[in-house]
C-alpha cells in the first residue's frame, strides 16, 4: 500500500485526538468560531464519528460583533449537518452595552470572548473543549498541548503543561479542572486551505475576494458590516476588492486586497504570501507576549 | 542542487498531496546554537512572514545576543520566561516546508533538567540532529543526547557540528570529532550517521553548499532533510488499539481507532486481546470511505462477521500473529516528576488506549547517561533512567517497542495527583503464564500435588512437570523413610505409619514455615517503606 501523505497523517492524527477526548472526557464540546479552522475541525470531528451521529455538541461564544454572514453561515452548517448548537453571549457584557467601539479590543475581547467562554463552559459543565488553534499561528501556540489543562478557574500555566510523548495523552485530571484540546496543532495554514480543496468543505463566503465596504483606519481594512462602526471625521466607506484571511469581530478583523475568489487562487496567493494570517488580528499586536499573557488569563 | 529547495514557490497543482512529511527534533545544549539553526532553516525556506521578520527585528534590540545582525534564534524562543533566561525550557514545534517535505521540527532545551523534554520531542521524530560545538567537541551531553534518542528509537541521526566559523572552518577539527563520534556510537543502534560542518549563524552548509568548507562534499543540512528515507525497524503485524466503540444503531458495531501497525483487509481473520475471541473483519470504513485495505497511521472502524466482546483497551490483531496478554514487562523508564518513580507504589499505566493499575516491582538498573555505565536503584529521580520491572493489575496487550513503538510504550500516572511519572519504552514483555491451562488439563494430578506439597509449598504457576516430579519424590522419600524407621524398629506396621505420617505431616510444616517466613519478610518491606514515607527517603 501507498504511505500516508501529509495530509492523510494530520487526518488521522487530529481523528484519534478527537475519539480520545470522547472516549476519556465526560463532556465534550466543540468550540466553534465559524472560521476555516473551526470548520475543518468540525469536518474531522463528524468524520471520526460516521456513521455514527457527533457526540458532543458545539458552543459558540457570540460577542454580538461578528459579521452578518458569518452568523448566516453558523446557522446554516448546523443544520446541514443536524449537530446540536448551542450560542452563548455574556449577559453581563452585554447590559452594560460593551462593545470593541466604545470600550476598546481589550475590554471587548476579555469580557465577551474570554469572560464569555468561561461562563458558557461553567453553565453547561463541559470538562474538554476542542478548538481549532494551530501552532503555526504564534509564538506562544508553538508550545501549547494538544491536551492542554486548565484549572477550575480556566488558568493556563505554561510551565506546568504535560509532556505529551508519542500520541499517550494522559488524560485523567481532577473535579474542576478541564481540558482545551487542540487537534489541528500539527497543522499549517496551508495545511488548513489544501484540506479544505481535497475535502470540498464550505467555508464562510468572506473567505472570497469581494468587494466589499471597506473603511481604512490605522492601517487596517474595516469592513463596515452595520451602521455600528461610526465613522471618524475624513474617513470615508469606499467598496474595495478585498477577502479574510481570519474571521473575528468585524471592526477589529482586517481584511487584505485580494482577487482571490475561487480556492485555487486562494491556495495560489497564500504560497506567494509573505504576511503571516495573524496580522490582520489587531488583539495580537499589545506587545511581544500579549498572547501568552492572554492565554494565562483563560483566553482560548 | 540544494539551492532551488531554498524558496517556498508556489508548488505545482499535485503537489501537497503527494507531499511526505518528516518530523524531526533539535537536540543541543545552551549554546550550541540550536535555536540559530533552526530559525535559520525558517528564514531560508521562507517560512518567516514579514511581520514576524519585523518583530524579529524589534526584539532583537531587546533580547537579542547578536549585536545589529537580526537574532535568528528569537524566532524559535517563544515562551516570555524563556528570553528572560535565554534559554529554551519546553518543546517547541515549528512547521516549514519545501516543495517536497513538508517538515515538523521539534525544538528542545539542552540542559539536563530537561531530559524529559527532550525525550517527549525524540518520541514523534523520525530523525535527530544533534549539536555539536566545533570548538568544544563530543561533550558528556552530546553522549547524553545520543543515549536519549536512541533509547526513543531515532535510528537516524545528524551530527551538526555548529559554529566552524569560529574555527577557521578547519577540516581537521572537524575530522577530529567526526572519527571522536564514530567511537562514541557503536554501543547506541543507529543506523545511520550523517556527520555536517554547519555555521548556523553564518549560513554555512545549511541550506545549500559552502565555499568554505571545499572539503566537504556531503549534502547540506536541508537537502539531506529533503532526501533521506527512515525507518524505524518495526515488524509488520496488524494491531489496532481500540479507542472508541462505534455503536448508533442495531444493525452497525464498529470498532474505531488508529492502526499502529501493519494491515488489514476485508476478510482477514482478527483476535481481540486480551480477551481472546476471534472473528473476520467485514468492513473497514476510513476517512475517505469504505475501503478494502487499511495500513499503520488509519485511523480506521473496523466490523467484524461475529457479536464479540470488544472494547476500549482491546487491541484487534492479526489470528495469525494473535499471541496473549502479560502482566510484566521489562520497561526503559525514564522519570518526569519531582517525585521520583518508586517500586511498590500504586500508579496507573496508559499502554496504547489501554489504562490499569500497575506498580513497578524492581529496578534492575539506573543508566548514567554520560558514560552509559549501569548501577543498581532503588527508585528513580527525576530525568533518571533506569530498566525496570513493572506489573500490570489486569493483563494487557503489550509489544517491544521495537516491534511496535504504539503498543511498546507506555505512561506511569500517579492517581493522586495525576501527573504522568515516567514514560517507558518496553524491552521484553513475559508471556502470561498459563495457570490455567494446567488445571484443566490434569486437575486430579494437581489437587493431589497440592495435598501432598502443603499449601504454599508449591509454587503458585508450576508448571504440570513440576506437579508429578514433586509428587513422586514425595512418594519415595517418605517411603525410604518408612523403611528405615520399619527396620529399627523390626516392625511393618511402625515402618508404614512414619511413611505416612512423612509424606503428610513434612509438606505441611514446610508450607507452614514458607508462609511464615513471607510474612516476616512482608512485614519488614513494610516498616522500611513506612521509613521512607516518614522521612522522605533522603527525598
Amino acid at each position: 500500500m501507498k504511505p500516508l501523505t501529509h495530509l492523510q497523517r494530520l487526518e488521522a492524527e487530529a481523528i484519534f485526538i478527537i475519539r480520545e477526548v470522547a472516549a476519556t472526557c465526560e463532556k465534550p464540546v466543540l468550540l466553534y468560531s465559524i472560521g476555516k479552522d473551526s470548520a475543518v475541525l468540525l469536518h474531522l470531528a463528524v468524520k471520526a464519528f460516521l456513521p455514527g451521529k457527533l457526540p458532543f455538541p458545539l458552543l459558540h461564544v457570540d460577542t454580538g460583533w461578528k459579521f452578518r454572514e458569518m452568523i448566516e453561515f453558523r446557522d446554516a452548517t448546523a443544520a446541514r449537518l443536524g449537530v446540536e448548537l448551542l450560542v452563548h453571549m455574556n449577559p453581563d457584557g452585554v447590559a452594560q452595552g460593551i462593545g470593541p467601539i466604545t470600550h476598546g479590543s481589550a475590554v471587548h475581547t476579555d469580557v465577551m470572548k474570554t469572560q464569555g467562554l468561561k461562563q458558557a463552559l461553567d453553565k453547561y459543565g463541559f470538562d474538554a473543549a476542542f478548538g481549532g488553534a494551530r501552532r503555526d499561528e504564534e509564538k506562544s501556540r508553538a508550545k501549547e498541548r494538544v491536551f492542554s489543562l486548565r484549572s477550575a478557574d480556566h488558568r493556563w500555566d505554561p510551565k506546568a503543561q504535560r509532556p505529551e510523548p508519542w500520541a499517550l495523552f494522559n488524560t485523567k485530571k481532577h473535579q474542576g479542572e478541564s481540558f482545551r484540546v487542540f487537534p489541528l496543532s500539527n497543522w499549517t495554514e496551508s495545511d488548513v486551505w489544501d484540506y479544505i480543496a481535497q475535502e470540498n468543505i464550505p467555508v464562510v463566503p468572506l473567505y472570497f475576494a469581494k468587494e466589499r465596504p471597506i473603511v481604512t483606519r490605522n492601517g487596517a481594512l474595516i469592513m463596515r458590516d452595520d451602521e455600528r462602526l461610526p465613522l471618524n471625521p475624513g474617513e470615508s466607506v469606499e467598496m474595495r476588492m478585498v477577502r479574510f484571511r481570519t474571521l473575528g469581530c468585524y471592526p477589529l478583523t482586517g481584511a487584505v486586497d485580494s482577487a482571490a475568489a475561487t480556492l485555487p487562487e486562494i491556495l495560489a496567493e497564500m504560497r506567494e504570501s509573505r504576511v503571516s494570517e495573524r496580522q490582520g488580528r489587531v488583539i495580537d499586536n499589545d506587545g511581544a507576549s500579549s498572547m501568552e499573557k492572554k492565554k494565562q488569563e483563560g483566553y482560548f | 542542487m540544494a539551492e532551488a529547495a531554498l524558496k517556498i514557490v508556489p508548488a505545482p497543482e499535485a503537489a501537497p498531496a503527494a507531499k511526505s512529511l518528516l518530523r524531526f527534533i533539535t537536540c543541543g545544549s545552551v549554546d550550541d546554537g540550536k535555536s540559530t539553526l533552526l530559525g535559520r532553516l525558517l528564514w531560508e525556506t521562507n517560512s518567516v512572514f514579514e511581520d514576524q521578520a519585523e518583530a524579529l527585528e524589534r526584539d532583537s534590540k531587546r533580547f537579542g545576543t547578536t549585536g545589529d545582525v537580526p537574532d535568528l534564534a528569537l524566532l524559535v524562543d517563544g515562551l516570555a520566561a524563556e528570553r528572560e533566561q535565554g534559554i529554551t525550557i519546553d518543546v517547541a514545534y515549528r512547521y516549514f516546508g519545501t516543495p517536497k517535505r513538508a517538515f515538523i521540527a521539534a525544538d528542545t532545551p539542552g540542559h539536563e533538567q530537561y531530559t524529559r523534554n527532550m525525550a517527549t520531542g525524540a518520541s514523534t521524530a523520525d530523525v535527530a540532529i544533534i549539536l555539536v560545538d566545533a570548538r568544544k567537541g563530543i561533550l558528556p551531553q552530546t553522549r547524553r543526547h545520543s543515549y536519549i534518542v536512541s533509547m526513543i528509537g531515532v535510528r537516524d541521526v545528524i551530527i551538526a557540528v555548529n559554529k566552524m566559523d569560529l574555527v577557521d572552518y578547519s577540516e581537521e577539527v572537524f575530522r577530529k570529532i567526526e572519527a571522536d563520534y564514530a567511537a562514541l556510537v557503536p554501543t547506541l543502534g543507529f543506523t545511520n550517521i550523517h556527520v555536517l560542518p554547519l555555521s548556523a549563524r553564518a549560513g554555512d552548509n545549511v541550506t545549500g553548499p559552502s565555499e568554505k568548507t571545499p572539503w566537504y562534499k556531503g549534502p547540506s543540512l536541508l537537502h539531506l532533510l529533503e532526501t533521506m528515507e527512515t525507518r524505524t525497524g518495526e515488524d509488520a503485524k496488524f494491531r489496532l488499539p481500540v479507542q472508541w466503540v462505534n455503536r448508533p444503531h442495531l444493525d452497525f458495531r464498529g470498532f474505531s481507532g488508529t492502526i499502529a501497525s501493519g494491515e488489514i483487509r476485508v476478510g482477514d481473520a482478527i483476535t481481540v486481546l486480551p480477551r481472546g475471541q476471534s472473528s473476520r473483519v467485514s468492513g473497514i470504513l476510513l476517512p475517505s470511505g469504505e475501503a478494502q485495505a487499511a495500513q499503520g497511521g488509519d485511523a480506521a472502524t473496523l466490523t467484524f462477521t461475529d457479536e464479540i466482546d470488544c472494547s476500549r483497551g482491546d487491541v484487534i490483531v492479526s489470528s495469525a500473529s494473535a499471541g496473549k496478554g502479560t502482566r510484566h514487562v521489562n520497561v526503559r523508564l525514564l522519570a518526569l516528576t519531582e517525585t521520583p518513580a518508586q517500586p511498590g507504589k500504586a500508579y496507573l499505566v496508559k499502554l496504547g488506549t489501554a489504562m490499569t493499575g500497575a506498580r513497578i516491582e524492581s529496578f534492575e538498573y539506573a543508566v548514567d547517561v554520560h558514560d552509559y555505565s549501569t548501577k543498581p536503584a532503588s527508585a528513580l529521580p527525576m530525568n533518571g533512567i533506569g530498566l525496570a520491572r513493572v506489573y500490570f493489575e489486569t493483563p494487557l496487550y503489550a509489544s517491544r517497542y521495537k516491534d511496535c513503538r504504539i503498543t511498546g510504550s507506555l505512561l506511569l500516572i500517579d492517581p493522586v495527583t495525576n501527573e504522568a511519572v515516567a514514560l517507558g519504552v518496553i524491552e521484553s514483555v513475559q508471556a502470561e503464564v498459563a495457570q490455567t491451562g494446567t488445571e484443566e488439563d490434569l486437575p486430579v494430578l494437581r489437587h493431589l500435588g497440592r495435598a501432598f506439597s502443603g499449601i504454599g509449598a508449591l509454587p503458585d504457576g508450576a508448571s504440570q512437570p513440576d506437579v508429578i516430579r514433586y509428587t513422586v519424590w514425595r512418594l519415595w522419600s517418605g517411603a525410604l523413610v518408612g523403611l528405615v524407621a520399619g527396620l529399627f524398629a523390626q516392625s511393618f506396621l511402625a515402618g508404614a505409619l512414619v511413611a505416612l505420617a512423612d509424606i503428610i505431616l513434612r509438606p505441611i510444616l514446610r508450607g507452614t514455615h514458607d508462609r511464615l517466613f513471607s510474612r516476616w519478610q512482608a512485614y519488614r518491606a513494610q516498616r522500611e517503606q513506612e521509613k521512607l514515607s516518614v522521612d522522605g527517603g533522603g527525598i
